[in-house]
């Protein structure tokens, strides 16, 4: 009995030793932008999760940065 | 789509720090932290120039080569972003970046420098898009949200320009065709050797 409980408390004190997996984070897991946030400030006239939609309203919207386009 | 970028067109710039303002406002950045800044050289003399500075997301960037613990990553648009749970602080990044973009709190887990800090182009971090947790790392996810980067849309002058790289370097050429004064690149003479390098554009105007 007394062995048995000296093993398991061998056991539990080692455990402790053993390393946490050390990869590096190469390959980030990221959900890409395109998808949304499902938030209420999205901004209209796209569809969230269709990334030509996405594009087409970054483009647009960076067309708002130019002033030449705007003005002349 | 091709990479996303900023540019600042420095015949516009009026160091008037919205941009800066924009991005600590949109992100909550704490007191001590500027994701972005205004550098203004020859201060005060007539011909001054300003641009604003913050991360470039650069194509080959030198603070994700450096990092010890690899917490940089790219995303699919070219958006450099970093993870700050794998982040330790030690601050290579810094001495790396031609930009001086990474920035870290005085206060934070390891007592004086804290984890990184660093324009996200407004993409957030590795978190679900538009989490808390996300918000309280890295700040909002604009991107995600089909909008730009704050510190250019709100720029005033439209000297910051940020989007697509062909898409901005569209809006660009097309300035400098316009204001008809050459190509006027600020720091392109200095760095590559011109005539014009050092003088002031002749005529046209902004």
């Amino acid at each position: 009995m007394i062995r048995t409980l000296a093993f398991a408390a061998s056991l539990l004190a080692l455990a402790g030793c053993s390393e946490k997996p050390q990869e590096l984070g190469a390959n980030k897991s990221d959900v890409p932008a395109f998808q949304g946030t499902g938030s209420n400030f999205t901004a209209p006239g796209w569809k969230p999760g269709d990334k030509t939609s996405w594009e087409q309203q970054l483009r647009t919207r960076g067309q708002g940065q130019n002033d030449y386009a705007k003005a002349n | 789509m091709a990479r996303m970028k900023f540019i600042c067109d420095a015949e516009r710039c009026i160091e008037c720090n919205g941009c800066v303002t924009a991005c600590k406002n949109e992100h909550e950045v704490p007191w001590g932290v500027n994701r972005r800044r205004v550098v203004t050289l020859n201060d005060g003399v007539p011909g001054e120039k300003s641009i604003s500075v913050a991360c470039m997301h650069c194509s080959d960037a030198p603070c994700m080569a450096v990092c010890p613990v690899n917490c940089f990553y790219k995303t699919d648009e070219g958006v450099v972003l970093h993870d700050k749970d794998i982040c330790i602080g030690c601050g290579y990044c810094s001495y790396a970046c031609p930009f001086g973009a990474p920035q870290f709190p005085s206060k934070g887990t390891f007592g004086v420098r804290g984890k990184m800090d660093k324009c996200t182009f407004c993409a957030g971090g590795p978190e679900a898009n538009g989490s808390q947790a996300e918000f309280e790392k890295y700040g909002r996810n604009r991107l995600a949200e089909g909008k730009l980067p704050a510190c250019a849309e709100m720029c005033s002058t439209k000297a910051l320009l940020a989007g697509d790289g062909d898409m901005v370097a569209d809006i660009f050429r097309n300035r400098v065709v316009k204001r008809n004064t050459g190509a006027e690149v600020w720091g392109w003479g200095t760095a590559y050797g011109s005539k014009q390098a050092g003088n002031p554009p002749q005529g046209g105007k902004s």
